[in-house]
Parts: structure tokens; C-alpha cells; sequence
């Protein structure tokens, strides 16, 4: 690691203040992607702002018609959420497939979702059950919030304080893992909202992406079925020393119907 | 059995340490005033240095000194000597090239050591070494034996035309084209053993320490051989006699054989010490072990049986490439010959064998011995080709192996590739093997697995190998550049207690316990009172260390001589003390009894009376009770064995799950069967780990893809089952203990196991092959290419 400046802040506010003055200041959640990073020395941030001390970003909550997790939940707590588990076990069975029991200790949501790596799992999640990111700023829908390739909606400075996931009437999450890091080589999230029915990927492509083919297939049969006829575009698709693209988009028919067969169809 | 003697399940004695964070491991050790170095690599895999200036370097903050290649050259520094030589055919010795410990003029893969900052703090050391300016003229390179191999591929080195560093052959080539002539069949195989990066637990470390009081070097370092190192370094590379140079190697962190080799880092901590007269302190971090720790395997060969109308085999022929990387490692050459080739008659009877190895150079890491070292590219090689020629002729592949096993009273037996294997009986072990793995009932099992729309395979394997390396004069006659006997030091101490110096290494086999065992059995002494002594060579008086699973076979060899030895001078004194012949005095009960009396003397009595010597035949008998053996081997062992395998293949994804793995292996005799059983756990992880998981992969230009865990695949805990292990024993027959070795068994039989397993469950698509590492999308592709 390079040298830097440790901060633990209790407030928002100072979090902001500390931001501004600092350009080159990065905000630290569980540290679980940007610390190995500054450790193999290719991150260099002049500043880390740890948000651990700072009240109110670490509860789960039921609000009725959704729960609501704040930003610096760590996954191990998601996973392992009464609350969580009962109005929506898809999502807590996410957060128990990510990384190992170590990663989930730490990593957070909040963390997770503003760093959107391409094979993380919650964005599956976020985008799947048409979550409403709140931050510092604003409210941002989860159909406004994935952008490109670590690339969100986020502005300077702003940060992630809870996400609400509105509770679904049915949703089922099925992954490949890479077998040596475990991410998401293709991860897929079946729901079925008041807002219709989503199916999100990640791992495949730059982003977390609704697969628009699949959810309109799934509309006329919720069924494995009616997957049978879809062969997604390969073109687009990430390429690595794990997955050719062709296999990422035969993957996503699977894992779309594993989470499909999940829910009875 | 005697409590805690040969056979024993003892629990180990070095695990209290180990599992309560009080080893004492090379990172954990430091000396008074050090100095931390860190090393700047290469980022090209091959470069001519243009220019180098380390100004700023040396001006940044906490630096004490910056060292170059060029720095080392002048001060005289030799290069790191490669200790075992192979003759081509033609009878040219192999191309050498130097192999400076920091690069001069020339780097030659990612990862090669350009210069040395020496810092304060490691930080400061790790920011002044991006302060070092390189200029380089990025050179093109060759990292695959195929790009290596191509009419006018670059050159690694400009003396090894064509890349080849030895074009060497073994066996008969005329009887074999005879045997081949009269075949009624031939079967053919091309077949890959995959490169693999040994990621022990602990990475490499090494702590130079000179003394400018006695003009004395002490070395630290992560070593599975730590005389080998003071041997090599101090005659070949720093010039420092062995008097002046002390080689260390505490506590060890796994070494699968990467830690067998004397390395670049050793000589410049020993070397750079001396210049600053500050101990200097280097470790490695998991990503520069990846590009500076020897590399295994990566081999590329064709292969032919020649089969007779009832399959029997008649002759085979192979050709082989192997890959050595951009230097030669310290045993580099080794591998892919003698302890690959000589092992190709297997556990068959093939009458007529030729092999011809070419060992090649690319702009790539080193490749050395890795667990198994030469025979898991033979059994892989062997065990595909046979399951091939069983499909081709029809013969059932246990029927069509059996049919071709050396039998129990064919033995010893002269194979037509030099080594005559002592003793085995490998039907037997194959009858183990399908009991325990129930194998009369897997069509059963498939269905089930069928219901669940899975494919379910069984794979089966028997292997060979040799190990207890090696009687000296057959090793100097291929070509080892060193004696390979062992040494042992029994010293009973005054009260009783017995310390024992041995030259074998533990890095995880658990010697501080089997050895032991060897002094309770033969001694009656108290287990919790022997304490075994490795690791140094201040303390040990010589020792080649421990790998190719010679330990027990050669080092525990060498301390029941010493035993011997002990209890010959025992007898002695207490004859005296008993006023009875030594002939008549025997061991029992940790006693020394006259036999067929009850008139005895502890042996603690004894050991008082040998160093306090009042009632003592010293006219005739020297005070003290210590001997030492030096053992030099008559032969390799030949440990043997069926290993069976059962996947299920999901063919949707592709991904292939081992769920039943049996190993049924003779190691000779056992000392310790817990730990037998966790060498073969360990040995078939990473033999599943090579079939499924791992693969060192490197692009067109040398750089490496594969260089963190998160794209490196190590088998965890969660991709294997529960084990099922037994054992035949057929007790070596010259050695005194009847060991054989154990350590790499596991490592040499799972892959083609497994590999035959996921070959068998896909045998309805006529899938007839699948390369290591079978990953999903391998088996998936494969799946697609039958069916469209």
C-alpha cells in the first residue's frame, strides 16, 4: 500500500466535508475490493473515509411493503437476516453466495452496488426486484442506477446511505460461480414485482442488465419451457480466461431457468 | 505394536505449533538492525535493458543501498548452478546458459530479478523500487512449446538453437519399431499435462545475516533441503566455504518441490548482507510468487501402444516436449527425463519402450519438480492410453490392465527403461481398490445419477512411481551432480532422552513425529522424550533434504542405522553392567534385559552410565552413547497403487464434481497411518486440483494471465469428498524399515482417474478425450461439438 490518511468520521456531514477538501479522498466499506486493490498498489487514494462509525446506515428494516438495508449491512447480516429471509429469501440467499464466510463478514451492500463491478451479485439483486437506491442526495430507481462498467449513477461525492427493495410476490436468484474467485461468471435473478416481471443478469455483461427477451418470454409462460427457443447474443458479452462469451450466453439460459424451475415453473 | 512405535496413529507433535500460531516460520524471524529488501521483476518477458539508473532510488527516503546485475557481475558473483546434467542422444551435453541471480544485460520472462532496493522498512523499500528507471527493448517472445518450437521462433538464448536445451532418449528404439511392426493394433494418444503453480501456504522468504565479527554468513530461508542450499550457494554462487556458511530452514510452509530449488533471492540477501553488514530481510508476496516460484509439468506428447490381438502390450513409443522455462532450475532437467521416462512401463509388463524427450526454453517462469515430478506426466500419459487402447480393442480397462501387470512372482523386475522395481502387487491393490469403492454396483449409481439429469463417470488408475531418490552412483551415472544418501544423528542424552539430527525436511510430512516413532520402537524410549532435530546445518551434520518422498526411505533409513548402531553400544554396556554377554542382551520394555532372565537395566541407566562412566568398560568401549549413519540407497522404492474415481457431470454447465474418490496404495510399511492418510487426502486434492482446476496460463507475448488466486484455481475443501483410503502392503525389500514413501502418490494417480472418469461419463456423446483441466466450459464445448 501506499501511504494515506485514515478518517472515521460520525457523520454524514463530516464525510461530505472531508470529500470536498480532499479530491483524491475514497470513501472505505468493508474494504473488500478496494483494499486488496490499494494493496497490490493499484489504487492510491490520498484519503480513506471509513463510514463504520457513522449511525444509521447499519439497520435492516421492514417497512411494509419493503425492506429496507442500509448501506454498510454486511452480507453476512443480509444472509443471515430474520427479517430478510422472510420477506424475501432470494435476496438473503444472495448475499450467502458471495465471496466466502470472510468477504461476508465485511463486505457491504452499500459497497457492493457503488463500486457495481461487473461479476458482483447484488446488482442481480438491485435491479431485480426494482430496488430504489437512496443516497446521500437523492432517490435513484434501480432502472436509472447501473450504467456501464464501474460506472453508476453516483455523482462526485455522493454515497450510497440504503437501498429499498420492495417485497416481491415470488423471486429466485441462480449463479455460476467463477470456481476460483467465486464471483459471478452469470448470475441471474427472476422476480416477479408489482411492477411486473424483471429478470436481471450479472456477470455477463459490462453492467447488471435486464434481459428483455427472456422477461418477455417468461410473461407469456412462466415457465422453463417457454426459455427453450431464447439464445442470447453472445456479442456483447464479456470474454475472459474463464468464460468465452458464447458460454456466458448459454449460461444465462440456464441459470435464467434454474431460477425459473426455483419458482415452480 | 509398541505404544507409539512403528504403526502407531500418533498424534503429531509438531500440530500443537502449527495450529496455535507459534511456528516460527522465516517472516516471523528477525535479526537485530535488518534491512528489508524487495526485488523489482520484470514486466516483460523478454527485454534487453537498455538502461537501468537507480539514482533516485538510492535517494529515497529509508534506502540503504540499490543493487544491480551489473554489481553483482563485477563483485564476482557466479550463477545459479543447475545440479543435475543431461546428455542429448547425440551426446552433446544440454545448452547451460548463465543464470545470473539479478538479470544482466537480458531479462528472460515476467517476473526475472533486475535489482535490489534495500530499505529501513519494507514500505519504503517497496516505494524506491518505482523510483528505479528501466529502459527496455521489449524483445519478442515465445511462451508455449509450440510458439517455441516454430521455424524461426526468437531465441531464448542464442546457444540453444531451435530452443532445445537436450534432445534425450531412453529405451530401445529397434526393438520397439520391431514390436510395433508385429502389432495388431496401435493405439495412439496426444496429450498435454498442464502447467501448475505450486502456491504452498507460506511464500518464500530468506534472511541473509552476516557476521563482520567471525566473517560468518547465516542464511534463513524457506527451504525443503537447506545443506543442498549451503552446497550450491556457497560453491557456486557467493564462494563462501561451508564452515563460514550456515543454512537455516525453520518452520516451512508446504513445499510441493518449489522449495527444493536454490534461488536468485537466497544469494542476494547472503551477498547483499555482506555488503551493507546489515542482515537483510526479503519475503515474497503471493503475486511475486507467482512469477518467481518454479512452475510444474507443461508437457506436450504423442504416444503409442502396440497391442497384440489379446491386448497384451508389446511395445510403446513416445515423444515428449517439455517445457523448462527461460533458466534452468536446479533439478529442471531431471524431471521430464529420468524421473519421467524411466517410469513409462508403469505397472506393465511392455517389453519394448522408447521415449524421446526434448527439453525446451521459453520466456517463462523456470520449471522444476512439482509433487510428483516426473511421474504424474508418466501415469497420466500411461493411464489415458490404456483406457484409450481398452475402448479400441473392446477388453474391459480393468481386465485389459490386469491382462498386463507385472505379476508377484515376476519380481524383481528389469523394465526396459532402466529401473528394476523390487517387489508389488498390483492386482491386489486394484481388488481393494474396486471393494472399497463398490464398484460392482455403479451402474446402479449412474441411473440415480441419471434421475437427477446428471452423467456419472467411474475412472480408474494404477500407477508407479520411484521414489527414495536415489542410490548416488546410478544418480551420477544419468547425470545428479550430487550425492543423494542421507544422514542421521542418534544422540541419547545423559538422562535418557534422545535427540535426533536428521538431514531430512519437514514441511508438513510430520518427521518431528514418524521419526519419532522409528527411536520409541527401536529404543523403548519414551515418545514424548525424542526430539528430532532438522533444519539446520549447524545442528545436522549433512543431509540432501526431503522430496521425491525419500524420508522415510532414505532418511528414516539412515536413522534406524544409527539406531542400530545406538543399540549395538547399548547391548554393550549393559553387559557390562549386567555382567552378561551382549549377546545375550535384548531390547524390551524400554529395558535391556539377559534373555530368559528378569535381570534387566533402563535403558535411562544405561545412557547414565555411558556419560558417567564408573562402572564402564572402558578399555573397551568409548564414554558417550551418539552414532551417526550415512545411508546411500540400494534402489528406488516403488510405491504402487489403484486409484478410483467417480464424477457427475452436469451437462447443461459442464461442471464436473468428484463424488467419490478411492485410493488403494502400497507404501511398503507404514509408521504412521494417520498421517499416510493425510499425505494421500493432500496428494489426491491436488491431483483433482491438476484435472479440474488449476492451469498456469500465459499469452503469446509471455505475460501471465493467470497470476492471482482469483484467477488461478486452487481445489478448497468444497470441491472434494470424503476420501475412501486403503492400503496393500508389500514391504520394500532393501530397505531394513520395508518404507517405500507416500508423499506424492496421491498428486501421480488422480488426474488420469479423474480424467478417465469424465471421459467415461461421456462416453454416450463419443467424447474420447478431454484435456486438464476439464473446466466446465471444456466439457460443455466438447458436449456441443458431439451432438451438433
Amino acid at each position: 500500500m501506499y501511504e494515506f490518511n485514515y478518517h472515521r468520521p460520525t457523520s454524514l456531514e463530516d464525510v461530505s466535508e472531508i470529500l470536498a477538501a480532499n479530491d483524491e479522498a475514497k470513501i472505505l466499506a468493508g474494504g473488500m475490493t478496494l483494499l486488496p486493490t490499494m494493496k497490490m498498489r493499484l489504487a492510491q487514494p490520498s484519503d480513506l473515509v471509513d463510514l463504520s462509525a457513522i449511525d444509521g446506515l447499519s439497520d435492516i428494516n421492514d417497512t411494509g411493503d419493503a425492506i429496507e438495508i442500509g448501506a454498510m449491512v454486511r452480507h453476512a447480516d443480509v444472509a443471515g437476516s430474520d427479517i430478510v429471509q422472510k420477506a424475501i429469501p432470494a435476496l438473503a440467499e444472495l448475499a450467502n453466495s458471495i465471496g466466502d464466510a470472510q468477504v461476508r463478514n465485511r463486505g457491504t451492500l452499500g459497497g457492493s452496488i457503488a463500486n457495481s463491478d461487473p461479476a458482483s451479485d447484488y446488482p442481480a439483486a438491485v435491479l431485480g426486484l426494482d430496488a430504489v437506491i437512496k443516497t446521500n442526495k437523492r432517490e435513484i430507481a434501480a432502472d436509472d442506477y447501473f450504467k456501464g462498467l464501474f460506472e453508476t449513477a453516483l455523482e462526485a461525492n455522493e454515497l450510497v446511505v440504503s437501498v429499498k427493495f420492495p417485497k416481491p410476490k415470488k423471486a429466485a436468484y441462480a449463479k455460476f460461480p467463477n470456481p476460483a474467485s467465486r464471483y459471478a461468471v452469470v448470475g441471474v435473478m427472476v422476480a416477479e414485482t408489482d411492477s411486473g416481471l424483471r429478470v436481471a443478469v450479472t456477470g455477463a455483461g459490462a453492467c447488471a442488465y435486464r434481459a428483455t427477451e427472456i422477461e418477455a418470454a417468461l410473461g407469456k409462460s412462466f415457465s422453463t419451457d417457454a426459455l427453450a427457443g431464447i439464445s442470447m447474443d453472445a456479442a456483447d458479452l464479456n470474454d475472459d480466461l474463464h468464460a468465452s462469451s458464447e458460454y456466458r450466453a448459454h449460461l444465462i439460459g440456464v441459470m435464467a431457468g434454474r431460477a425459473v424451475s426455483t419458482l415452480g415453473g | 505394536m509398541t505404544e507409539n512405535g512403528i504403526g502407531a496413529a500418533v498424534r503429531r507433535k509438531e500440530d500443537h505449533r502449527f495450529i496455535t500460531g507459534k511456528g516460527q516460520y522465516v517472516d516471523d524471524i528477525n535479526r537485530p538492525n535488518q534491512l528489508y529488501a524487495v526485488i523489482l521483476r520484470s514486466p516483460l518477458a523478454h527485454g534487453k535493458i537498455k538502461s537501468l539508473v537507480t539514482d533516485a532510488a538510492k535517494a529515497a527516503p529509508g534506502v540503504v543501498a540499490v543493487f544491480t546485475g551489473a554489481d553483482m557481475a563485477a563483485a564476482g558473483v557466479g550463477g545459479l548452478p543447475c545440479g543435475w546434467g543431461i546428455t542429448s542422444s547425440d551426446g552433446s551435453p544440454m545448452a547451460e546458459p548463465g543464470h545470473p541471480p539479478l538479470a544482466v544485460d537480458v531479462v528472460h520472462h515476467v517476473g526475472d530479478q533486475v535489482a535490489v532496493v534495500l530499505a529501513e522498512t519494507k514500505a519504503a523499500a517497496r516505494d524506491a523500487v518505482e523510483l528505479i528507471e528501466v529502459d527496455y527493448d521489449d524483445l519478442p517472445a515465445v511462451a508455449s512449446l509450440d510458439a517455441a518450437g516454430a521455424e524461426g521462433a526468437p531465441l531464448v538464448w542464442d546457444d540453444a538453437p531451435g530452443n532445445i536445451c537436450f534432445d534425450w532418449e531412453i529405451g530401445d528404439a529397434a526393438a520397439t519399431d520391431a514390436a510395433f511392426a508385429k502389432a495388431a493394433q496401435v493405439v495412439s494418444i496426444d496429450i498435454v499435462n498442464n502447467r501448475l503453480i505450486a502456491n504452498a501456504m507460506e511464500p518464500r522468504a530468506a534472511i541473509g545475516d552476516y557476521d563482520s565479527g567471525k566473517d560468518e554468513y547465516t542464511l534463513f530461508t524457506t527451504s525443503q533441503n537447506p545443506h543442498v542450499i549451503r552446497m550450491l550457494m556457497g560453491a557456486f554462487v557467493l564462494g563462501i566455504p561451508e564452515h563460514k556458511l550456515r543454512v537455516v530452514s525453520p518452520d516451512v510452509g508446504g513445499g510441493f518441490g518449489s522449495k527444493i530449488f536454490h534461488y536468485a533471492e537466497e544469494a542476494i540477501v547472503t551477498w547483499a548482507s555482506k555488503q551493507v553488514d546489515r542482515p537483510v530481510k526479503w519475503t515474497a508476496d503471493r503475486s511475486e510468487s507467482f512469477i518467481s516460484d518454479a512452475h510444474g509439468r507443461d508437457h506436450v506428447s504423442h504416444a503409442e501402444l502396440a497391442l497384440s490381438e489379446d491386448g497384451e502390450f508389446l511395445g510403446l513409443r513416445v515423444d515428449t516436449r517439455a517445457n523448462l522455462g527461460a533458466y534452468l532450475s536446479t533439478f529442471g532437467p531431471a524431471v521430464p527425463t529420468i524421473l519421467y521416462a524411466t517410469l513409462l512401463a508403469g505397472t506393465y509388463k511392455t517389453p519394448a519402450i522408447h521415449a524421446r524427450v526434448r527439453g525446451m526454453f521459453t520466456h517463462t517462469v523456470p520449471v522444476d519438480a512439482y509433487r510428483g515430478a516426473g511421474r504424474p506426466e508418466a501415469s497420466y500419459l500411461l493411464e489415458r492410453l490404456v483406457d484409450r487402447a481398452a475402448k479400441v480393442t473392446g477388453i474391459d480397462p480393468i481386465e485389459l490392465r490386469r491382462r498386463n501387470f507385472i505379476k508377484p512372482d515376476e519380481f524383481p523386475y528389469q523394465t526396459p527403461v532402466a529401473l528394476e522395481y523390487d517387489i508389488g502387487d498390483y492386482d491386489a491393490a486394484v481388488d481393494k481398490a474396486l471393494e472399497l469403492a463398490d464398484y460392482d454396483n455403479f451402474a446402479q449409481r449412474r441411473e440415480e445419477s441419471a434421475s437427477r439429469g446428471k452423467l456419472r463417470g467411474v475412472g480408474i488408475a494404477t500407477y508407479i512411481e520411484a521414489c527414495g531418490i536415489a542410490p548416488s552412483n546410478v544418480a551420477g551415472a544419468l547425470g545428479a551432480r550430487a550425492g543423494l544418501y542421507e544422514a542421521g544423528t542418534v544422540r541419547v542424552n545423559p538422562t535418557g532422552s534422545v535427540s535426533v539430527f536428521t538431514g531430512s525436511h519437514s514441511h508438513g510430512q510430520g518427521h518431528e513425529t514418524t521419526f519419532a516413532q522409528l527411536v520409541t520402537e527401536a529404543l523403548g524410549v519414551d515418545f514424548d522424550n525424542v526430539s528430532i532435530v532438522h533444519g539446520d546445518t549447524a545442528k545436522v551434520p549433512f543431509g540432501m533434504g526431503t522430496y521425491g518422498s525419500r524420508s522415510a526411505a532414505v532418511g528414516g533409513v539412515a536413522l534406524m542405522n544409527a539406531l542400530e548402531k545406538i543399540r549395538t553400544k547399548s547391548r554393550k554396556i549393559a553387559a557390562h553392567l549386567l555382567e552378561a554377554s551382549a549377546e545375550d542382551i535384548e531390547f524390551k520394555d524400554g529395558k535391556l534385559t539377559v534373555v530368559g532372565t528378569d535381570r534387566s537395566v533402563a535403558f535411562g541407566d544405561v545412557a547414565m552410565a555411558a556419560y558417567v562412566p564408573h562402572n564402564y568398560p572402558l578399555d573397551t568401549l568409548e564414554p558417550g552413547l551418539e552414532e551417526t549413519a550415512f545411508y546411500d540407497p540400494k534402489n528406488f522404492t516403488f510405491p504402487a497403487g489403484c486409484h478410483i474415481c467417480e464424477v457427475e457431470i452436469d451437462p447443461d454447465t459442464g461442471v464436473v464434481d468428484v463424488v467419490s474418490f478411492t485410493a488403494a496404495d502400497d507404501f511398503g510399511r507404514i509408521i504412521n497411518p494417520m498421517i499416510v492418510e493425510g499425505q494421500v487426502h493432500g496428494g489426491v486434492t491436488q491431483g483433482i486440483g491438476q484435472a479440474l482446476y488449476e492451469q498456469c496460463v500465459y499469452d503469446d507475448s509471455g505475460q501471465l494471465l493467470s497470476g492471482s488466486m482469483m484467477d488461478y484455481c486452487l481445489p478448497r475443501a468444497d470441491n472434494v469428498p470424503n476420501f475412501a483410503v486403503t492400503t496393500n502392503v508389500t514391504p520394500c525389500t532393501h530397505n531394513v524399515l520395508g518404507v517405500k514413501g507416500c508423499g506424492e502418490a496421491g498428486a501421480i494417480a488422480a488426474p488420469p482417474a479423474v480424467i478417465n472418469a469424465v471421459v467415461n461419463a461421456l462416453a454416450e456423446y463419443e467424447i474420447d478425450d478431454m484435456p486438464m483441466p476439464a473446466t466446465p466450459e471444456r466439457v460443455w464445448q466438447a458436449i456441443q461439438s458431439a451432438t451438433n
